[in-house]
């Protein structure tokens, strides 16, 4: 399964961006494997739907569980409809995330904001 | 050149002229301008474009003549027609539009109608479908002709409403209450706007939200003038300094006086009670006539 968190920087000890929509990387860890790679997210620019895009691209990426602090309702239904696991993120780098997501230590992300929409 | 003269003769003998009042932020006293400006111009169109949260109609309490619903086109989908080839979902400059697996979700708030979704799908899956926004109403108050438009709760896109709000054309004074900032749907309602009017308050916030708008219209390369307001003769006014400092032009000052707001609570117009804010406004008003005709006379631009 590979497991998706938005990074700030492309590294494992990164901290875990706190946007989801517009984070600049995410961190792509493969449990099969024990790998991870770094998708910049093309999305992070985008004048409106971000967080759409950004869902597209990760679900294109046959994702299994998504970490974030938070995510928009529109984001949420792109990855609701794919059936993407999507667990509330600890203020953590992304590796001590997946380490905590290992042991059991991550509650499913309670709610969704309405999002930031701000195209006007 | 006979154009010419024609709008400057409108505009010197008091006939045709749009004048949009907007500010940076909420509260400093739009409605109370546009409201009062109109109510002393004998003949004129009050236009509420503040669509999002419209309240010039608890003033004017105007007997509404007409109410129509305006709608905007959406995409819909036919999902047994799409076979999820993606061109809509890399087309679209939105992002209104995503496939996972063979369902295309629609994302309508994000959406803004431009049609190249429906007009790309090789399959003929996506179909418009003309869904409402809001209403726009008209109705008078005297000689005061009141129009305003209301976003239906719940949609975010109020552009096309307040476009729809402008598209007839108005003879004599018509005065447009704009919405609060300096984003799209300001834009949108001063576009077709002869004269800007800003109104400020007397505080660095107010200052940095004139300076905002102050952008806004020069961009759009429209003559404009500042009333500084909520004035107080012993206190510092950041907006004033501001306008003095750029060269903006200032319209009128109208002092801080709680009986502005005591008239407000109860839905009163104060040039229809107080007979010296019934003299400010005709000022005001004649200021405006005056420096948009300057404006739009070559011979005397600054």
């Amino acid at each position: 399964m590979i497991i998706a968190i938005p990074a700030e920087t492309n590294s494992l000890d990164s901290a875990t961006c706190v946007s989801f929509g517009r984070a600049p990387y995410y961190c792509l860890y493969n449990t099969e494997t024990e790998s991870s790679t770094f998708m910049t997210n093309l999305a992070a620019d985008s004048a409106g739907g971000a967080g759409i895009q950004a869902a597209q691209d990760l679900v294109d990426q046959s994702i299994g569980t998504l970490i974030t602090f938070r995510l928009g309702e529109n984001a949420a239904k792109v990855l609701q409809a794919a059936e993407i696991a999507i667990l509330k993120a600890l203020n953590l780098s992304v590796a001590d995330n997946i380490s905590a997501l290992q042991e059991g230590k991550l509650a499913p992300l309670g709610e969704v904001h309405p999002g930031f929409h701000h195209g006007h | 050149m006979l154009l010419w003269v024609k709008s400057t003769l409108d505009s010197t003998m008091g006939t045709d002229l749009t004048v949009a009042v907007l500010s940076g932020k909420g509260g400093t006293g739009k409605t109370l301008v546009s409201v009062n400006l109109a109510a002393v111009a004998q003949k004129a169109t009050y236009v509420d474009c503040d669509v999002e949260e419209p309240n010039g109609h608890l003033f004017f309490k105007p007997t509404i003549l007409s109410s129509r619903v305006v709608t905007v086109p959406k995409p819909v989908v036919d999902q047994s027609l799409c076979d999820g080839c993606r061109i809509c979902t890399e087309a679209c400059a939105f992002n209104a539009l995503a496939l996972i697996g063979k369902q295309l979700l629609v994302f309508n708030e994000v959406c803004h109608s431009c049609g190249l979704c429906t007009t790309l799908c090789p399959k003929k899956a996506l179909t418009e479908v003309e869904q409402p926004l809001g209403v726009v109403r008209q109705g008078r108050h005297g000689t005061v002709s009141f129009e305003d438009g209301i976003l239906d709760i719940g949609q975010s896109e109020a552009v096309p409403l307040i476009k729809a709000l402008l598209k007839k054309k108005h003879k004599d004074l018509v005065v447009i209450d704009s919405p609060p900032g300096s984003g799209c749907l300001v834009s949108e309602a001063i576009m077709g706007a002869d004269f800007c009017l800003l109104v400020a308050e007397p505080t660095r916030f107010g200052a940095h939200n004139l300076a905002m708008v102050h952008d806004l219209v020069q961009i759009l390369g429209k003559p404009c003038a500042v009333l500084l307001n909520k004035t107080e003769e012993s206190a510092s006014n950041p907006s004033k300094e501001y306008a003095l400092a750029h060269n903006l032009s200032i319209a009128g000052t109208l002092p801080y006086d709680p009986k502005l707001a005591a008239l407000a609570s109860e839905g009163l117009i104060a040039t229809e009670e107080l007979g010296h804010y019934h003299a400010f406004f005709s000022n005001l008003l004649e200021t405006i006539r005056k420096e948009a005709a300057d404006a739009s006379d070559p011979h005397t631009q600054r």
